[in-house]
């Protein structure tokens, strides 16, 4: 899976929730990855800074594999930018 | 007239209570404590202790730091009054021995003591007071239920007060300029629902007495708030956040006081934390981490803190040559 949307989702993971990138892959769970409630608030946070898209706390509970939440951002209209 | 701070002190109780002694009754661990929130202990008042307590054994100790004991405009930043009426304030300056002096409590919740400082800075610029005994006070633990894993854990008890004195605004220990604000629409977020006018006396195990918390909203407005407010702050001003020496955000929750960091560029040596030692003591947060910080003359500080209300506000000083701060948390 490759997208810009992903790419970002991947960036936001390594260098601000100290992911290895090793770890990262489109059926990687939050809590492969081992990311708490807390961190899912955070990332929350970072998604609507950083690609311009509210999730609510409630998505960001069902929030599961990496591939669901690029799939639910980029439904939001997820912008990234730089990418065509 | 400017408001210079020329002495500080604190008071918490004795008694420690670890995560441990939570994770024997409640079911929550210490790892789970210290991951979420870099809590490991706090301080729990006797039943006996009330906020006057606490806050009166805090301005003392501030009173001897600063050498002097002249009466002065006495201002209570709290949320855990020791009655609904008085405030505790006049309290305070009482056991002082202080008669007729300006004093009233400042209720911003977990920003109450940068309000208070805003509002101290008003009696001095007003020439109202020419010296202003800033506290932030609080027993949370009271307000707290003791069988809550997801709040009670957070709090702390605990007392800190500041001397301000009139001055010049390029002073070492001139406190300004100020951002404050609020949000009520958030209000259900964070609250302690009955008590007051609204939801008048519920007998003593009611839940709406005390703190209810929705964590994810109150984290997400803690960060967005103190990031947005400290940014204004610098820009107002004309600094950067190379300027800024230290860091001291409301000791609420270790991972909102990195975000907010992290969100404004402050590198990890500049940002002042005992959250560890005493979770989160409401009001007087601010103050307890400004003793236990070990600051050096000349520092620039940014303070900046968030609470129920919402409120929020943020300020700027530069630490002065105050000599030795007693930072031993005993009373």
């Amino acid at each position: 899976m490759s997208s810009a949307v992903y790419d970002k989702v991947k960036e936001l993971l390594i260098d601000k929730f100290g992911v290895s990138e090793d770890e990262v892959s489109p059926e990687a769970t939050f809590s492969d990855l081992d990311l708490d409630s807390l961190d899912l608030v955070e990332f929350a946070l970072a998604a609507e800074e950083e690609m311009g898209v509210r999730i609510s706390d409630e998505e960001a509970e069902q929030l599961d594999t990496l591939d669901d939440t690029v799939k639910l951002l980029e439904k939001k209209g997820a912008t990234v930018e730089g990418a065509g | 007239m400017t408001a210079v701070l020329d002495g500080i002190g604190v008071a918490v109780p004795d008694r420690v209570v670890t995560n441990d002694d939570f994770a024997a009754r409640l079911d929550t661990t210490d790892d789970w404590i210290r991951t979420r929130t870099g809590i490991g202990e706090r301080r729990i008042a006797d039943p006996a202790v009330a906020t006057s307590d606490l806050a009166f054994a805090a301005a003392q100790d501030a009173l001897k730091h600063a050498g002097s004991e002249s009466p002065s405009a006495v201002l209570v930043a709290t949320t855990t009054p020791d009655h609904p009426m008085p405030g505790v304030a006049p309290l305070v300056a009482a056991r002082l021995g202080w008669d007729a002096v300006p004093a009233f409590d400042v209720q911003a919740a977990c920003a109450g003591f940068i309000y208070g400082l805003a509002a101290a800075a008003g009696l001095i610029a007003t020439g109202v007071s020419e010296r202003v005994l800033v506290i932030g006070a609080d027993v949370m633990s009271r307000i707290t239920n003791q069988d809550d894993r997801a709040t009670a854990v957070l709090f702390g008890d605990g007392a800190g007060a500041v001397t301000l004195r009139a001055g010049e605004a390029e002073e070492p220990g001139a406190i300004g300029p100020f951002d404050l604000g609020s949000d009520g629409t958030q209000v259900g977020h964070l609250m302690v629902e009955a008590g007051g006018t609204r939801v008048p006396g519920p007998s003593p195990e009611e839940p709406a007495r005390f703190l209810s918390m929705n964590g994810r909203d109150v984290y997400r407005h803690a960060v967005r708030r103190m990031t947005d407010s400290s940014s204004r702050l610098l820009e107002r001003a004309g600094l950067e956040v190379d300027d800024v020496d230290r860091f001291v955000a409301h000791q609420a929750n270790l991972r909102i006081l990195m975000a907010v960091a992290d969100r404004l560029g402050i590198p990890e040596e500049r940002r002042v934390s005992n959250v560890d030692r005493f979770g989160n003591t409401s009001a007087a947060s601010i103050p307890l981490a400004l003793a236990d910080a070990a600051l050096r003359p000349g520092e620039r500080i940014l303070l900046t803190a968030f609470g129920s209300g919402f409120t929020w506000g943020s300020t700027l000083m530069t630490w002065p040559d105050l000599g030795f701060v007693d930072n031993d948390h005993r009373r």
